[in-house]
């Protein structure tokens, strides 16, 4: 069981309120991810829920007990750190075992969930070593391991994967992944990198300076973002915003249209503009677009075999069914 | 990446590390070797430097005429008593600064700090008065305090830099393991910190150990350490040179065994954090 609510909870520090008045639920063995800008209050909020911080006000439950007031050990959340924060001191195997130690469990049990975490994780051959003797992903998979084996009501993960390089991202992420659906517990993810978000998150929690922007699944996100900030957050390359005549003419102030939704030719099409930088991915192609009379910048997602050079003219049609059109205050207009 | 040092440098580099070593070394070295002289040897003129007949009379002569051994014991005592006993004050001290720092820590630690500028003969008189009125005077226990409390700002201004270079992370990571705080201390910091609290341990051993003004001012006979040992050589009705050099090898000799052996010990604490 693992389900969290939070309840007009609010967070200053001093005289800077960082989390304004916000609710949330998170239901049991959903992943559910934070993301937003650096200093949004993301990293803020999850330590709120791991009871590192206290709340200046409102309440945090958990499986609908009050756990406002209730130490960090006691709340029966396992947290992994960016850093890893793995003991240099243990090895490994102690390293696991810490939490179960001090919980009191009987050092037989310990060790069948030791060899048990070990195994899943790939660590079998390492549980003798220090820490310091381990590579980033084998210290983030001992940081993971300390966390399951305590069979926690939820996880908590703070940007676990920014240590790591890409090809190794991607991995872990996947066994992130594939450990939430073994164990069907809880977990709140805490990312900047809102492709970690996009792919893990069952729900996304998107922030902004502490208020929740919008709350939804990945798809609801892309496909009906709440506001611009939600629209350019979400999606990679970043939506292209477009604002005056051109937006009066779908009846909004500023409308969105994602690269991806755009076709691109080198004889006709509504809009044109002049290529300034191609970057080829194989599979995709990036045309950075200039002098188009619509935004300062603009991005499209091409096929990969499309071969635009820098300088050359193209013309671009935007797939009516999927503009964006948002209000003066960027809120969406349905 | 190393820089890129020359042959010649490197030699003359070298040579100045010695010359200045040396430099340094050299009254410890005058004094062990006039302790192998005869006190006639000792003061002529011009210094006779090693062609000299060694003699071991100071160390017997010193050995007959005072008590080496309670003097000694007197020492271990003081020094490790009031190390100990700082080190129990300080961890908590200093791990609260480090962790939980409040607006006024910085104050805190500089204000500790200033009390180390306040010349000693300062406060002989009031703590004189203190411990006459305590019974404290002349015994080990009233030496241990007060060298205790002379010590503290060193010993939790060490702590404090050993701890600060502890990431937070992995306290906090202690404490979401269930770790109470006692545990969070127990397991988690002091064996991380322990190279840094044992080159804290062992240099304010060494301070208690060579501490003067206080040992001297505050003991007679009972209580009184190697420090007045030495300082019983030196008396007004002539200066007796080997016998003095004799007392005084043999009241640094301990000190100099424990530090040569843990001086690996020594060097890593001090550069504790300094490289990772």
């Amino acid at each position: 069981m693992g389900q969290i609510q939070l309840n007009q909870v609010t967070k200053r520090f001093g005289s800077v309120e960082v989390i304004p008045p916000l609710d949330l639920t998170i239901e049991d063995g959903e992943f559910c991810v934070f993301v937003g800008p650096s200093g949004c209050g993301k990293s803020t909020l999850l330590r709120l829920i791991a009871g590192l911080e206290d709340v200046s006000s409102g309440h945090i439950s958990i499986d609908g007990v009050d756990a406002t007031e209730t130490p960090p050990a006691k709340r029966g959340l396992a947290m992994v750190f960016q850093s890893y924060a793995l003991y240099p001191h243990m090895s490994v195997r102690k390293n696991i075992a810490f939490p179960m130690r001090m919980a009191g469990i009987d050092e037989a049990e310990q060790n069948r969930r030791i060899e048990a975490a070990a195994k899943a994780l790939n660590l079998t051959d390492y549980l003798e070593r220090r820490p310091g003797q381990l590579s980033g992903g084998q210290r983030q998979r001992v940081a993971i391991g300390r966390a399951i084996v305590r069979e926690p009501a939820a996880f908590l993960f703070d940007e676990p994967l920014s240590n790591l390089d890409a090809a190794l991202r991607v991995g872990m992420r996947l066994e992130i992944s594939e450990l939430h659906e073994r164990l069907e517990t809880t977990m709140i993810y805490v990312t900047h990198d809102q492709v970690e978000a996009m792919t893990m998150a069952d729900k996304i929690v998107v922030l902004r300076a502490g208020v929740i922007e919008q709350v939804g699944s990945p798809l609801e996100l892309y496909h009906a973002p709440r506001n611009q900030f939600v629209a350019g957050f979400i999606g990679s390359p970043k939506m292209n915003f477009i604002e005056g005549p051109e937006a009066a003419k779908h009846g909004a102030h500023t409308i969105g249209i994602r690269p991806e939704h755009i076709a691109v030719s080198a004889e006709s099409g509504p809009w044109s503009g002049v290529v300034s930088v191609s970057e080829h991915l194989g599979s995709d192609t990036f045309l950075h677009v200039h002098d188009t009379g619509l935004a300062e910048s603009f991005t499209v997602r091409a096929d990969g075999e499309v071969n635009f050079r820098h300088g050359d003219r193209i013309y671009m049609t935007p797939r009516e069914d999927v503009i964006h059109k948002f209000d003066a205050k960027g809120l969406r207009i349905d | 990446m190393a820089r890129a040092v020359t042959k010649n440098r490197k030699i003359i580099n070298t040579a100045a590390a010695w010359a200045v070593g040396l430099l340094i070394f050299f009254p410890i070295l005058w004094t062990v070797l006039t302790s192998f002289k005869t006190e006639a040897t000792a003061i002529a003129d011009p210094p006779v430097f090693l062609a000299f007949d060694w003699t071991l009379e100071n160390y017997s002569v010193v050995m007959e005429r005072s008590d080496y051994m309670r003097f000694l014991w007197n020492s271990v005592i003081i020094a490790g008593g009031s190390t100990i006993l700082g080190i129990i004050i300080a961890v908590p001290a200093a791990w609260s600064m480090a962790f939980v720092p409040s607006k006024r820590t910085k104050d805190i630690l500089l204000w500790m700090l200033s009390t180390k500028m306040l010349p000693a003969v300062g406060v002989l008189y009031p703590i004189y008065l203190m411990f006459i009125e305590l019974g404290l005077l002349d015994t080990q226990f009233g030496l241990v305090i007060v060298l205790m409390l002379i010590n503290l700002p060193i010993i939790v201004w060490m702590l404090y830099t050993y701890f600060k270079e502890i990431p937070g992370e992995i306290l906090e990571a202690a404490r979401m393991d269930g770790a109470s705080l006692r545990e969070e201390v127990l397991y988690i910091l002091t064996p991380m910190a322990i190279p840094g609290i044992a080159s804290t341990l062992l240099l304010n051993v060494i301070l208690a150990w060579n501490e003067a003004f206080w040992t001297l001012n505050l003991t007679a006979a009972q209580a009184a350490p190697l420090t007045a040992f030495i300082a019983s050589y030196s008396s007004p009705e002539g200066l007796f040179y080997a016998k003095l050099s004799a007392a005084s090898t043999m009241a640094i000799a301990p000190i100099l065994v424990l530090g040569w052996f843990s001086q690996k010990q020594l060097v890593s604490g001090l550069t504790f954090g300094a490289v990772k």
